[in-house]
């Protein structure tokens, strides 16, 4: 600009500075940003080679989490004794992952659904203060949010205790703001006019419901159990404080104690092989669904992918 | 006259009605959000204000304000101010780990994101997946990449030793600062990338032609249109990350396990797993919210007024 500037503030000037912006204009401002390729690309090997190598070592034919020594299935069945099918701790926290996943999906994603649509259409001082707190609860540091549940369950419901139902029912509390926030800007896409038009048509509050919203809210509502079910695949913090012993113990707390603890090995590779083999099988049906479910919507990919990571 | 009037009345005793079902529906989430999340920090208030039984070594919640007391929060402020203190620099650790991990982030995430929002073209799904595959992938998972491969005898120091760039392999893994703070950088900027992706992809792109064709270099676009523009995910985006590295307790356990790279969040653990210091624990916890609960806000009201904003 400053270089335009100067040439146009001197026009009579000798024919040195009318060329002096031409360098610029022949190296084309907008052509492809090569340099920043790159740099996304760098960004993109170091964010998952990493984690293919980890992989790999899942099937490392040795005790080694950093030295190659042959494929093997021995991790994950062949040994009898420390592969994830025969030790029966790394088994009793695959099922216990899997069942919270299931629990939590089951209570939050109906819990959180019909949090969206009270909130959203009964305008009170009362649902708009639940409605902060429910994005409080979104935001608040987990640790400070497990802390909370660890003295509710330890010291006020002490017949909860802890363990499974305590996961349960903080993992809820946890993640019933994901079927809460997508729903709700999901009403707020669809608009307010199907539901008038149903209730024109002299339908009563409760056939609009089942007839006319559920039908437009089930890609909102499959997108958050998807995202429910991963997240709680993924927890760490909440289910590390609430769980009591071997039975109530997931996948991911179960890696942090042995590596914590000095007991690393492929074993645990395996496992986290095994819970980003979940996650991704999750992903790819919460994708597929999605698409199938917005087709006759002018959705695109990207809008799919982005629903289904919640953003 | 009286036709009207009844019209009206039937009209209201419809609006009424409404209300009751609408209340209805967001009724059992208001209930769960009051009893699993605003109750559960009023026990924390109750045991960080209450008493320690001498005999038993135990907790005593007191639930009545009246009888609060500033045992815990004495002993808190004893080992952070003391004569003691070993809180204090830890505390100041924490948020040094944490300002250096997020700005590490942006500066490694925005470029990310910002190719991606504006200059993939084509390619933009096949980017967009690989910038969320790390999303869904578990946490514990990402941790475990890096221990394989900065262990002594890992790849990263048979990398470095072959290059003859180090002597002798290096000790990552036992207590360095650096490496916590790759931990956290790596755990944590998915979130950051995503939140600015989407920022940055709702920008509108005539703007920036506007910029373009008003004489604007590639450069002056970016500083003038598209970085005000995404100030807004800028800040959302190093909320969702640092407000989790606030409360991070494993990231450093996993990385390094020494006492030299504790973080709060390390204190706030350590008190849970004894009954004496349950007390201090929930003042920690509660200091860390109070902290956090103006950045916490501001974070609801930017998204709620952007949700707004994108009717």
């Amino acid at each position: 600009m400053s270089a335009t500037a100067a040439t146009s503030a001197k026009p009579a000037a000798g024919s040195v500075t009318a060329r002096a912006p031409l360098p610029r204009l022949r190296r084309n401002p907008w052509g492809h940003p090569w340099f920043l390729e790159g740099f996304t690309w760098l960004y993109l090997i170091w964010s998952i080679v990493p984690i293919a190598l980890a992989v790999l070592f899942s099937f490392n034919n040795g005790k080694s989490q950093s030295a190659w020594q042959g494929f093997s299935m021995r991790w994950y069945y062949a040994d009898p004794v420390n592969s994830v099918l025969h030790d029966e701790q790394l088994r009793l926290a695959v099922i216990q992952t899997l069942r919270l996943s299931a629990y939590t999906t089951l209570i939050a994603v109906p819990l959180g659904v019909a949090f969206a649509l009270g909130i959203n259409r009964w305008r009170s001082y009362t649902s708009a203060s639940f409605n902060f707190v429910m994005i409080l609860s979104f935001v608040i540091p987990e640790l400070i949010f497990g802390v909370a549940m660890f003295f509710m369950f330890t010291s006020l419901f002490t017949s909860v205790g802890l363990g499974t139902l305590a996961e349960t029912l903080a993992l809820v509390t946890w993640n019933v703001s994901w079927p809460a926030i997508i729903v709700q800007a999901r009403l707020v896409t669809i608009g307010r006019q199907y539901e008038e038009a149903s209730a024109d048509l002299g339908s009563t509050q409760l056939q609009t419901m089942r007839r006319v919203m559920l039908p437009l809210l089930t890609p909102a509502i499959f997108a958050s159990a998807v995202l429910v079910f991963s997240s709680v695949i993924d927890d760490f913090v909440i289910v590390d404080l609430l769980n009591s012993n071997a039975a109530n113990t997931p996948m991911s707390v179960y890696i942090y104690s042995q590596q914590h603890g000095g007991n690393g090995g492929p074993a645990l590779n395996a496992l986290g092989t095994i819970m980003l083999v979940m996650s991704f099988v999750i992903a790819t049906v919460g994708y597929f669904g999605y698409r199938f479910m917005t087709r006759g919507e002018r959705s695109d990919r990207q809008e799919a992918l982005s629903t289904i990571a919640g953003i | 006259m009286t036709a009207r009037s009844k019209l009206a009345r039937r009209r209201n005793a419809q609006r009424e009605h409404n209300r009751i079902f609408w209340a209805a529906l967001a009724a059992p989430g208001i209930i769960w959000l009051a009893l699993l999340f605003i109750v559960p920090f009023y026990v924390v208030l109750a045991i960080a204000a209450g008493q320690l039984n001498q005999l038993y070594g135990t907790p005593i919640a007191v639930y009545n304000p009246l009888d609060w007391s500033a045992t815990n929060l004495n002993a808190v402020w004893h080992i952070t101010f003391g004569s003691g203190a070993f809180v204090g620099p830890i505390f100041l650790r924490t948020l040094w780990y944490t300002a250096v991990a997020s700005i590490i982030s942006l500066l490694i995430g925005y470029p990310a994101a910002y190719f991606v929002a504006r200059f993939a073209g084509r390619r933009k799904a096949i980017f967009l997946v690989l910038l969320i595959a790390p999303f869904w992938i578990s946490y514990m998972m990402r941790m475990l990449a890096w221990i394989d491969l900065l262990q002594t005898d890992g790849y990263v120091n048979k990398v470095l030793t072959t290059l003859h760039l180090v002597s002798h392999p290096v000790d990552w893994l036992g207590g360095q600062s650096y490496t916590v703070i790759l931990g956290l950088v790596y755990g944590y900027i998915p979130y950051l990338i995503l939140v600015l992706y989407a920022g940055l992809d709702r920008i509108d792109g005539s703007l920036l032609e506007a910029g373009r064709d008003l004489g604007l270099g590639r450069v002056r676009t970016f500083l003038r249109v598209t970085l005000p523009l995404s100030r807004q995910a800028i800040l959302t985006g190093l909320l969702i990350t640092v407000l989790p590295m606030l409360g991070d307790y494993f990231t450093n356990q996993l990385l390094s396990g020494t006492a030299g790279t504790a973080m709060i969040g390390n204190v706030i653990d350590g008190d849970l797993s004894t009954q004496a210091f349950f007390g201090q624990g929930a003042v920690l916890s509660l200091l860390l919210l109070l902290l956090l609960v103006i950045p916490m806000i501001y974070y609801v009201v930017a998204t709620n007024r952007s949700s707004r904003e994108a009717v």
